[in-house]
């Protein structure tokens, strides 16, 4: 098992709800797990939990069958990678020295890249179909080419597994897709394992093995996506009427109502 | 590019030497210093010795810890016009050395001076910092502005003391608000030397991370970075280089910001090679101010700090403009 947490609560400081209560999660090699939920579910808190910035406050938390909190930060940035919404540096730098900074947690203080450090840059960067751009400055480039930089710089990391905190929520349709679609290659042909948070359960039924549908800080429901995303539970997470329909070579597609049906408690 | 870059520094710190050496009230041409150094004949080689060799190692030392400085302001603090004048930390730092002095810590107590001006000028930071935090996040113009006016607040207690304080026991209001690397002797040389060598040495030791923070604190811990531990030796040394330089040299601003700048131009951005090429190209810059300082009006001397702020403040005013324009 790559990744596992049990029963793992987590409360920020001074507050008086826990954000993450009694969760429990598991992913295998190869596997794309995609977490789903209405705001402030808490889906972005347990991304956290298992890239170890934040510890449990209840639970453990598992990678490699280890605590997460025992891996140091340079352990962990060789195993696990993050991509999250974006945000870029202030100063100008290429798209290669960012994908370059995944390799940060491999190189010695002074050392320069070596040859292995160059060819993981290189493929990265192939990967992600930058190649082209690598001397562009990232701040002259659109949000899904900046996108895939932050995906090459994770690539970079050669992580065994991907958390991915809503990195599509600004791009369109078709780069949200081709982001996607390069994740999946990777899992499929190099068992990398994906947890991913975000708010596009129809994309995420696509791609994802299995999903968590979580409200209130609670996991409401888990399994295959056509499990996960049944109506009653989708109207009651996000106290909003929803269809579900089941179309042919496609599975669950989410349809939200146009209006409320029921006034909230009924 | 690296290359380029290391070539030139080297170029401006042998030049600068040279003129450093050179300029002044007696005229000491390339070839007199030169057979002084040497050991040579005997008025020249007092005045180098004496005068011109202390101010110029110590122009070195003070430039290129203020550089360093700012360069590592500017990657803490992801703002291309942080810098310790700019952020309050230098005439914190000045604070610390007046009050320390007044209480009667001899002024040949070299070794404790830096201390003294470490203590007022984290105490600067500090003040700055609580003011422009919100939860915990941090607004960096809010920060400027802030460290500009507490910058004001600490310049007017040294006023303040030094207009009580015994005349004869401190040096000028001058010295205090714009500079001065008159007076620079070989103790007070050692005791810099032996504060911003080691603090420099450990930048350059944490530099790998001051790039990793360049992408934001998240992505730098993501990448393997302790970021807390990063941020806060990294505001110690900064501190820590500001402060020592002060000691020496009193407050000379704009170093801090130009430099770093200066060499990000020739397309430096790794701090590996931005904290080691900055130091010597700010050492170089001071120690050819201080020569200017010294022969634009002589024999009166203009404080350093004016000239560094003739040459700071338009580059100041360019950045701001473009860091916002963006």
């Amino acid at each position: 098992m790559i990744c596992r947490l049990r029963s793992v609560s987590f409360r920020y400081m001074r507050r008086t709800r826990d954000a993450v209560a009694e969760v429990s999660l598991e992913a295998d090699r190869g596997e794309h797990v995609a977490i789903v939920g209405p705001n402030g579910a808490g889906k972005s808190t347990v991304l956290r939990l298992l890239a170890g910035v934040i510890r449990p406050t209840a639970g453990t938390a598992l990678l490699l069958d280890r605590p997460v909190g025992e891996w140091s930060r340079r352990e962990l940035a060789r195993r696990v990678a993050v991509v999250s919404q974006g945000g870029v540096a202030d100063g100008p730098l290429t798209v290669r020295e960012v994908v370059e900074m995944g390799r940060h947690p491999y190189v010695r203080a002074w050392a320069p890249l070596g040859p292995g450090d160059h060819k993981a840059v290189d493929e990265a960067l192939a990967d992600v179909d930058l190649s082209d751009l690598a001397d562009r400055d990232v701040r002259d480039l659109s949000g899904g080419e900046l996108q895939r930089v932050h995906l090459a710089r994770a690539f970079a990391q050669q992580p065994l597994l991907l958390l991915l905190d809503e990195p599509t929520a600004h791009l369109d349709m078709g780069h949200e897709m081709r982001l996607l679609e390069l994740v999946s290659q990777k899992t499929v042909n190099q068992s990398l394992t994906v947890i991913s948070v975000t708010h596009h359960m129809n994309t995420a039924s696509r791609f994802a093995d299995r999903m968590l549908l979580m409200a209130g800080g609670r996991v409401v429901v888990s399994g295959k996506p056509r499990r996960v995303l049944q109506p009653t539970e989708l109207e009651r997470a996000f106290a909003w009427p929803v269809s579900v329909l089941h179309l042919e070579d496609y599975g669950p597609f989410v349809l939200p109502g146009k209006q409320r049906e029921h006034p909230e408690g009924a | 590019m690296k290359r380029m870059a290391v070539v030139w520094c080297l170029v401006a710190l042998s030049v600068s030497i040279a003129i450093g050496l050179a300029a002044g009230p007696a005229d000491l041409p390339v070839a007199t210093w030169l057979r002084a150094l040497a050991g040579g004949d005997g008025t020249a080689a007092t005045i180098l010795w004496g005068v011109r060799l202390p101010r110029v190692t110590a122009g070195l030392l003070t430039g290129g810890a203020l550089a360093v400085s700012g360069a590592v302001f500017q990657a803490l603090l992801r703002n291309p016009l942080a810098e310790p004048y700019l952020l309050g930390v230098s005439s914190g730092a000045a604070l610390g050395v007046v009050l320390a002095l007044v209480a009667g810590i001899p002024a040949s107590a070299y070794v404790l001076l830096p201390s003294a001006a470490l203590v007022g000028s984290l105490l600067a930071i500090f003040i700055v910092f609580r003011v422009a935090r919100l939860g915990d996040r941090l607004d960096t113009r809010v920060l400027l502005l802030a460290g500009v006016v507490v910058s004001a607040f600490f310049s007017a207690c040294v006023l303040l003391v030094l207009t009580f304080a015994r005349v004869g026991t401190l040096r000028s209001a001058f010295f205090w608000t714009l500079g001065s690397l008159e007076g620079a002797s070989w103790g007070m040389i050692l005791a810099l030397a032996a504060y911003a060598l080691p603090a420099v040495a450990v930048t350059f030791g944490i530099s790998r991370h001051l790039n990793a923070l360049a992408l934001g604190e998240d992505t730098a811990a993501y990448l393997g970075t302790d970021t807390e531990l990063v941020k806060r030796v990294a505001f110690l040394l900064a501190s820590l280089l500001a402060a020592a330089s002060v000691a020496v040299a009193g407050v000379i601003g704009f170093v801090g910001l130009v430099i770093p700048h200066a060499v990000r131009l020739t397309g430096v951005r790794d701090y590996r090679a931005l904290i080691p090429l900055s130091f010597g190209l700010g050492g170089a810059t001071l120690v050819l101010a201080d020569a200017g300082a010294r022969t634009a009006a002589a024999p009166m001397e203009i404080p350093i700090g004016v000239v560094t702020a003739f040459v700071g403040v338009p580059f100041f005013l360019l950045l701001l403009r473009r860091s916002y324009a963006r």
